[in-house]
């Protein structure tokens, strides 16, 4: 990768730390959940810029696409704020998140005096041509079946979770 | 490593952690529950990507992209679950103001 | 075909989620308790036939790679019992059929994902399976829909998703050193770098298990999540839930990841004995029996937490004792609890008083379960604390090991102190007609009862057979 390279996502990761910022400070929840998927979009152009395809399209589709669905419907679900109680809310807000700028410089500029050493050296990678799919299906088809279990317990969850019940007699 | 891969880690370390200061600063600071889970979120896109450019730099692309589907699942699942919780104390509260939930016992 | 111990579990809740009508939700709970009890006999048998290697047809099937020591054994038996008590007290205190099925899911999945953490050796898989139980357990925890529980399940929720952020950024930064991400070649890449970035990976890494252990500076969401949920949960949740997601994750990670470091050493052992303290000291004040309990348990698992710190051959046997008993005796007096529960219809301790005389074989065995927690002879808890002791006297800990025993005596203090509240004394008003618990409670009770006693009385051959050689592991 050449400087020019370097640049290209450091400009990159300015603007996704300018979206993070507008989530975490934002007036409204709605805004705050766009704001997410817009830092979610822009971490999928650098995941592609860092020959990570698939993950990529992964991050696109279900971090931008399906968790902001997930969001809005759940703001969607709570009662919407009257205009009074926003404005006496955004104003309580900025004071609590004022600093948060402030912070990040600070360990920006705490984090520019921290030098590590370039030591550390994996092993040769044994076939480095090894395909996502391969990895996936034939070295670890565990985590496949793992994945199968999280998404039934995922279903079990939202099954028990958004219906209405009564309580248990005993 | 070379220097060059070394960089883009440093460039991209730099940045992984100042994001994951913007999501603890959400998570720690807000009241407000779908907010609380939005810093989380923060914080899994902060280790997401430093999965991704540690596989770029030492050439393990497809053991990383790997991990990193499976940990996108998980973490869709956990904010629908999460998500779930927070409806459910709505309900409860009619809000979500997690003072409401101070109510520590003891 | 360590595997099977996921799959047919796995299998088996896909079939009976098809849509087949009643006739399936009834034989959920038959399905449940048949896996449970299987898993306990082939944990205490040892059965070669189905753990040895022999058969290796099952797993090179599915292409999984489990991995099944003296240790895992414990930590499967401890599953079995807890998750079938907790299915035992759910048949008492849940009667909605649909709820039921709901509920049944949700505990086969989490003891699922619990076998699944002490078999694995791939770090990532171990991720997943921590995660799997993880949320499993808040649901769980959500499932009693007081607001209480929801605030113990968010606040589970929070902690839990933020120990994984730090798991996965440990693991991410050891993946800079090593090929893959089995336990051996991380291990592997930590002892040929020497470099920060390592050492600081290793630090996020011990704190994300022990948040997930729910130890001293991280338990602040135990209390809630124990006291508030319904009383199955809250017997799988204290029996074994954070100790296979917390405590044994930490000691396999000690053991074949990290290695005994002496800075992580030192800080096993400060962190257990503030833990010890601080659940003493805050079990004296509480008025719930349940979240009395809780902050029990947290100073129970920093016995646990103490043992694995001193790391000699015997004190790691006795702390994975003190594991298994902890689970033992804990679940019991949870299910006393569970027991004064749903027929006080709280378990707030003032209320109650003189059960014994309406309730023997709660207020019976609750005795058992609270002398075993205090350590006294001849039950099995006295064992594990002794051996604990003595082992941090011998490495040369003497400090430590005089507050183990203060501490112990401030355990027997509050939990006579219960005792003498809920079960003896004079019957509270308003009580005259209280029965017995129901049968489930009363089986689960009975049988946990049994198993400290029994582990008391033959505890050299059980020593000899079970806790021995997890300790000759750990020579190295």
């Amino acid at each position: 990768m050449t400087i020019n390279h370097i640049s290209i996502d450091t400009a990159l990761l300015v603007v996704m730390m300018i979206a993070a910022l507008w989530t975490v400070m934002g007036r409204s929840l709605l805004k705050a959940a766009i704001g997410l998927a817009v830092t979610s979009a822009i971490i999928t152009i650098l995941m592609f810029r860092l020959d990570s395809p698939l993950a990529a399209v992964f991050e696109l589709s279900v971090c931008a696409g399906l968790m902001t669905v997930v969001f809005v419907s759940t703001i969607s679900l709570t009662r919407p704020l009257a205009h009074k109680e926003i404005v006496e809310l955004s104003r309580e807000r900025h004071k609590r998140f004022g600093y948060l700028p402030l912070l990040l410089i600070l360990v920006a500029v705490v984090l520019t005096f921290v030098k590590i050493r370039n030591n550390i050296a994996a092993p040769p990678a044994v076939g480095a041509s090894i395909d996502v799919r391969q990895v996936m299906w034939n070295m670890r088809p565990l985590d496949m079946f793992g994945q199968i279990i999280i998404i039934i317990i995922g279903a079990l969850g939202v099954v028990v979770l958004f219906e209405e019940r009564k309580k248990d007699e005993w | 490593m070379s220097g060059e891969n070394w960089q883009v880690f440093m460039t991209f370390g730099f940045f992984i952690i100042l994001l994951s200061v913007c999501g603890l600063y959400c998570l720690l600071v807000t009241r407000n529950l779908i907010r609380a889970i939005i810093g989380l979120e923060l914080l899994f896109k902060a280790v997401t990507l430093l999965i991704i450019v540690v596989g770029y730099v030492t050439g393990r692309n497809a053991l990383t992209q790997a991990i990193v589907i499976t940990v996108i699942v998980i973490e869709v699942v956990v904010a629908a679950v999460a998500g779930g919780i927070a409806l459910r104390v709505f309900r409860h509260t009619n809000g979500l103001d997690a003072r409401e939930l101070k109510k520590l016992r003891g | 075909m360590p595997s099977l111990l996921i799959f047919i579990p796995l299998f088996g809740i896909v079939i009976l989620n098809l849509p087949f009508g009643k006739a399936m939700r009834n034989a959920a709970f038959w399905f449940a308790l048949a896996v449970f009890i299987v898993q306990i006999v082939l944990a205490i048998t040892h059965q070669p036939i189905f753990w040895g290697n022999e058969i290796e047809q099952m797993d090179a099937f599915f292409r999984v790679n489990f991995s099944v020591d003296q240790l895992s054994f414990v930590m499967l038996l401890c599953i079995g019992l807890v998750s079938l008590t907790s299915l035992l007290v759910m048949r008492d205190t849940i009667f909605d059929i649909n709820e039921r099925f709901k509920f049944i899911n949700l505990l086969m999945l989490a003891s699922m994902g619990m076998s699944g953490i002490v078999m694995v050796t791939d770090i990532f898989t171990m991720y997943i399976f921590l995660e799997i139980t993880a949320i499993a357990s808040f649901i769980l925890i959500a499932f009693e829909k007081d607001v209480y529980a929801l605030e113990g399940a968010f606040k589970y929720m929070v902690l839990s998703a933020l120990a994984s952020v730090l798991i996965l950024a440990a693991t991410a930064i050891l993946l800079l050193g090593a090929g893959s991400a089995s336990f051996t070649a991380i291990a592997d890449a930590i002892h040929r770098t020497d470099n920060n970035l390592i050492a600081v990976a290793m630090g996020l890494f011990v704190c994300g298990l022990l948040i997930k252990g729910g130890m001293v500076p991280f338990h602040g969401w135990l209390p809630d999540a124990y006291g508030a949920a319904s009383p199955a949960v809250s017997v799988l949740l204290a029996g074994i839930v954070t100790k296979a997601a917390g405590i044994y994750t930490l000691i396999r990670a000690l053991n074949s990841i990290l290695g005994f470091d002496a800075n992580i050493k030192a800080l096993l052992l400060a962190l257990g004995t503030i833990s010890i303290l601080v659940g003493a000291f805050a079990a004296i004040g509480q008025k719930d029996f349940k979240r009395m309990l809780a902050y029990s348990s947290i100073s129970q698992t920093g016995y646990i937490v103490l043992g694995f710190g001193c790391a000699t051959p015997l004190a790691i046997a006795g702390a994975v004792f003190h594991l298994f008993n902890h689970s033992i005796f804990k679940s019991l007096l949870f299910v006393n609890s569970a027991a004064v529960e749903t027929r006080l219809g709280s378990t707030d301790m003032d209320r109650a008083g003189g059960l014994a005389q309406k309730m023997p074989i709660t207020g019976f065995t609750s005795v058992i379960g609270a002398l075993s927690a205090a350590g006294i002879p001849p039950l099995s808890g006295f064992w594990s604390k002794i051996i604990i002791v003595v082992a941090l006297w011998q490495a040369g800990h003497t400090w430590y090991a005089a507050t183990a025993i203060m501490a112990s005596i401030i355990t027997l203090a509050y939990l006579l102190a219960m005792q003498r509240k809920v079960f003896f004394g004079k019957l509270a008003l308003g009580l005259e007609d209280i029965e017995e618990a129901r049968l489930g409670i009363r089986a689960a009770s009975v049988m946990l009862a049994a198993i400290i006693i029994g582990f008391g009385v033959l505890f050299p051959s059980a020593y000899a057979i079970f806790i021995a050689p997890i300790g000759e592991m750990f020579i190295k």
